[in-house]
């Protein structure tokens, strides 16, 4: 899969790696700014409050 | 393409795929254990001076003689009940080191006030300085972990609350571990639920142990006297008592 993805990014291989740098940043910004904080409470994890 | 082939390209993209979620539970760990304090801390610190009344209190050798706030004695004033995440007290404890200061907001839900704003009031609870109890909860780790020291307290530490006007000064009575269901430790007199308080008391609640959602720590505390912002900080918060 990343093979084939790597065959078919443009350019030569200093523009791929870029491309990959700038992809990977993006996804992981992604994550750490909304999918984690979204997902975190659903997670039985660090509960601190008493109720039902 | 031949049977045979297509099976292999298959095993290979199921790899990597869950490689990838590999990749992305391990960051996930990074998040959560480090970066929300990174981003709590700075947001935490930020809301206290968003709220323009909650100057630093000053070191006990820079409050001038007349600096103290004498304590009152009476009903001491109540603030409205607080909207939805609003933020509308702070608290200082000094076990938790010089300078301790965390704002203090409305709900105990994880994404509406703990895991951003801090300090979380258990709505219906009692206001800081009403009869019954006022009680909170704070993350222990990550999230700005608010209650990080949370078992360091011991009997007849301070906690003091701040809001606008008004210095409430509470001292830690006892701690406790209890169960997550066991809702008699914020009842209006704590452990006896039904009970017609006749003091003021304070809960604090964080998880227990560290990281664990077994068990909830637990502290209790009672009001001692009230005083008025405007006078001065409390003589306990100057180096005195």
């Amino acid at each position: 899969m990343y093979g084939w993805i790597w065959r078919h990014l443009p350019g030569p291989t200093w523009v791929r790696v870029a491309t990959t740098v700038v992809v990977c940043a993006v996804v992981v910004g992604v994550l750490f700014a909304w999918v984690f904080p979204a997902v975190a409470p659903l997670i039985p994890f660090n509960q601190l409050t008493v109720g039902e | 393409m031949s049977a045979r082939k297509a099976a292999a390209v298959a095993t290979g993209v199921l790899g990597e795929l869950l490689i990838t979620a590999g990749v992305v539970l391990g960051l996930f760990v990074v998040w959560q254990l480090w970066w929300t304090d990174v981003v709590a801390e700075r947001a935490q610190v930020q809301i206290i001076e968003d709220l323009g009344w909650a100057a630093p209190v000053p070191a006990p050798s820079e409050v001038p003689d007349d600096g103290i706030a004498d304590p009152q004695t009476g009903e001491p004033p109540v603030v409205d009940t607080p909207g939805p995440s609003e933020t509308f007290a702070t608290m200082i404890v000094p076990r938790f080191g010089d300078g301790w200061e965390r704002a203090v907001s409305e709900g105990v839900t994880r994404s509406g006030t703990l895991d951003q704003l801090g300090i979380g009031w258990y709505p219906h609870s009692a206001l800081p300085g009403e009869l019954g109890n006022f009680a909170v909860a704070g993350h222990r780790v990550t999230f700005g972990k608010p209650f990080n020291q949370i078992a360091e307290l011991v009997e007849g530490d301070l906690v003091v609350v701040r809001t606008e006007e008004v210095w409430y000064v509470y001292r830690v009575t006892e701690h406790l571990v209890v169960l997550p269901h066991q809702v008699e430790v914020v009842a209006p007199v704590p452990g006896e639920i039904g009970a017609e308080p006749t003091e003021r008391f304070i809960t604090l609640t964080s998880c227990h142990p560290m990281f664990s959602l077994r068990e909830r720590y637990v502290v209790h505390g009672v009001m001692e006297y009230w005083a008025w912002t405007a006078d001065g900080i409390p003589a306990e918060l100057a180096g005195g008592a």
